[in-house]
């Protein structure tokens, strides 16, 4: 289900959010990289979920513990507060109803962790401005009429639908081009157009 | 084929000649029928060795018309065993790694008690006054034979269609026995269609003047033409209208026209006419009554107040899932379900949809993608279980 074409770099930053042998559900698991991640190196109780069945059968032949479902039906058959962190990584601008999806993340983890594209960062905003075309970049590769992001949003947004649902962020992580961290220091306009990529801790 | 019609199919029924644990009055088994049955006995076959932990135990369940030669030559038919593919020495379940385990039900008709067995009471064969027999009950009576092996705690019982079915009622009804589970092209019970089917089924063996009301051994007799066209309908169900297709199409048998009359013009009709044949060697009617049965009565979430998932509350059972795209008997909603339940419960679960056109015996045939969900599963399962490779 995760749905552009960048090197997940994320990844890495979502993973260190997450202590060892937490119970940990993770929405749109594609190839299980992640899950296999927290488990060689967090020995984590991981669950998967994820839309395409190839990805599902692949996750399984490898031994993790995923199942083919709809990040958009699916999650109100978990039980509340079943896992330690509910990860959404790169799927939430993918999603028909994010508001709902966020709220049952929040609903079925302790903690939710959520990371996706930042559509303000400046190449978006520049290639929309001097173009005038919807933004194909390297990170987001598809046309208006054939993405799967659906939904997309910034940074800003994304912190104003957490107010809404009465989310607290508990940690906040702005990645730039290169996949570095943007430092912690830096106001959130300054995070909205340097930020490629948003990864977020949220809890409620 | 002569000799084996000669033989009379209660020689397997009383005498297997596989081994046999019987259990006298002193360990009934009890039924959900409401009675006990004792004196009673459970054929089985095992493969590969228990180690001294008795952690690498697997129990096979097998499907409606399956027994418990599941990795080895069938003495009736002489065939290789039904799941062959699986399991063995080298194969995907590792014989020379995994103790297997597989019993004929309570209620078949290859060594463990069941309406073609002889009622001691009587001294001829039950017929129809064994009571019914439940999914429940078949696992009552695995659990009797696992108890004599010692072991407290099973690695893995996995099984499709019937034997999924055994599957899921043993991680319900004994989660602390079962390390992991893997029910395929199955359900947590058995659809009106399916119930529909096998009333067909019935029907035809039923209807039949030689079953005498299920005494047919008393007059030589088996209800052969009834038991073949309740295989010949069951076995459509089986296969998918692609696969049929593809097999057959609408191809004519040894002959350049259509004749005009009733004999097997198509090929698909000399096919399920040899499989109906074939069958009626190597299987008793009445047990295919009571099989049948089971199956219909099976309904897991009603056994637990109309909720599938309280069916696994607490469960620590590691689940794998698996279907079928062409599967019309278990379609991938019923597997879908079953997952919906025990993510409520918290489990542990993966659930793998199969693309294939070859229907609902898919899970018998040489699936690659079937293969490679069971064996990244049961990896991650022994290697969770502490088991060295």
């Amino acid at each position: 289900m995760s749905v552009n074409g960048s090197q997940r770099v994320d990844l890495e930053v979502v993973a260190n959010l997450i202590p060892p042998q937490s119970r940990v559900l993770d929405v749109g698991s594609g190839d299980g990289s992640l899950l296999e991640l927290l488990q060689d190196t967090k020995q984590v109780d991981g669950r998967g979920l994820e839309l395409s069945q190839r990805g599902v059968n692949e996750c399984v032949a490898r031994g993790l513990s995923v199942i083919q479902g709809d990040a958009d039906k699916d999650l109100e058959f978990y039980p509340d507060k079943g896992f330690d962190f509910v990860v959404l990584s790169q799927t939430l601008q993918a999603t028909r109803n994010p508001k709902l999806v966020l709220d049952e993340l929040l609903r079925i983890g302790n903690r939710a962790i959520v990371s996706f594209p930042n559509f303000g960062h400046w190449r978006v905003r520049l290639s929309l401005f001097l173009n005038g075309r919807m933004p194909v970049t390297k990170d987001l590769p598809y046309s208006w009429y054939d993405t799967p992001n659906i939904h997309f949003c910034t940074i800003r947004d994304f912190v104003n639908l957490c107010d809404e649902l009465g989310a607290t962020v508990e940690k906040a992580t702005a990645l730039d081009a290169n996949g570095q961290r943007i430092g912690l220091s830096m106001p959130w306009w300054f995070w909205n157009f340097f930020g490629q990529q948003a990864v977020f801790l949220l809890k409620r | 084929m002569a000799v084996l019609r000669a033989r009379k199919p209660n020689n397997e029924a009383d005498q297997p000649s596989s081994p046999v644990l019987r259990f006298g009055s002193d360990k009934p088994l009890k039924l959900d029928a409401g009675t006990l049955l004792s004196p009673f006995q459970i054929a089985y076959q095992t493969y590969g060795t228990l180690n001294d932990a008795r952690s690498n135990a697997i129990l096979v369940c097998h499907a409606l018309t399956g027994d418990q030669h599941v990795a080895s030559t069938n003495p009736v038919t002489g065939k290789p065993g039904w799941w062959e593919v699986l399991i063995g020495p080298g194969k995907i379940i590792d014989t020379s790694r995994f103790f297997v385990i597989c019993s004929n039900v309570i209620g078949g008709c290859l060594g463990s008690t069941g309406p073609a067995s002889t009622n001691p009471a009587t001294g001829k064969p039950y017929g129809l006054d064994l009571p019914v027999i439940t999914i429940r009950d078949m696992v009552r009576a695995q659990q009797m034979l696992i108890d004599h092996f010692g072991i407290e705690k099973l690695f893995s019982v996995l099984g499709g269609s019937m034997g999924g079915m055994q599957v899921l009622e043993w991680a319900s009804s004994y989660p602390e026995r079962v390390f992991s589970a893997l029910p395929i092209a199955t359900g947590a019970r058995h659809s009106s269609q399916n119930i529909a089917f096998h009333e067909v089924g019935r029907q035809a063996v039923m209807a039949d003047p030689d079953w005498h009301g299920g005494k047919y051994f008393e007059h030589g007799k088996r209800p052969e033409k009834g038991l073949a066209v309740a295989r010949m309908a069951a076995h459509i169900t089986y296969l998918s209208e692609a696969a049929l297709h593809r097999k057959f199409g609408r191809n004519l048998q040894d002959r350049e026209a259509l004749t005009f009359g009733f004999d097997a013009d198509f090929q698909i009709e000399s096919y399920l006419r040899h499989q109906g044949m074939t069958f009626v060697d190597r299987f008793d009617a009445n047990s295919y009554l009571y099989m049948t049965r089971s199956m219909d009565y099976f309904d897991l979430a009603a056994d637990h107040g109309g909720r599938l998932a309280d069916a696994f509350a607490g469960t620590k059972t590691r689940f794998c899932l698996v279907s079928f795209t062409s599967d019309w008997l278990f379609p991938t909603e019923e597997s879908r379900s079953i997952v919906h339940a025990l993510n409520a419960a918290g489990a542990s679960v993966s659930f793998v949809e199969i693309e294939t056109d070859r229907g609902h015996d898919a899970f018998l045939l040489d699936e690659p993608e079937l293969f490679a969900a069971i064996n990244g599963f049961i990896g991650s399962a022994a290697r969770a279980r502490g088991l060295s490779a």
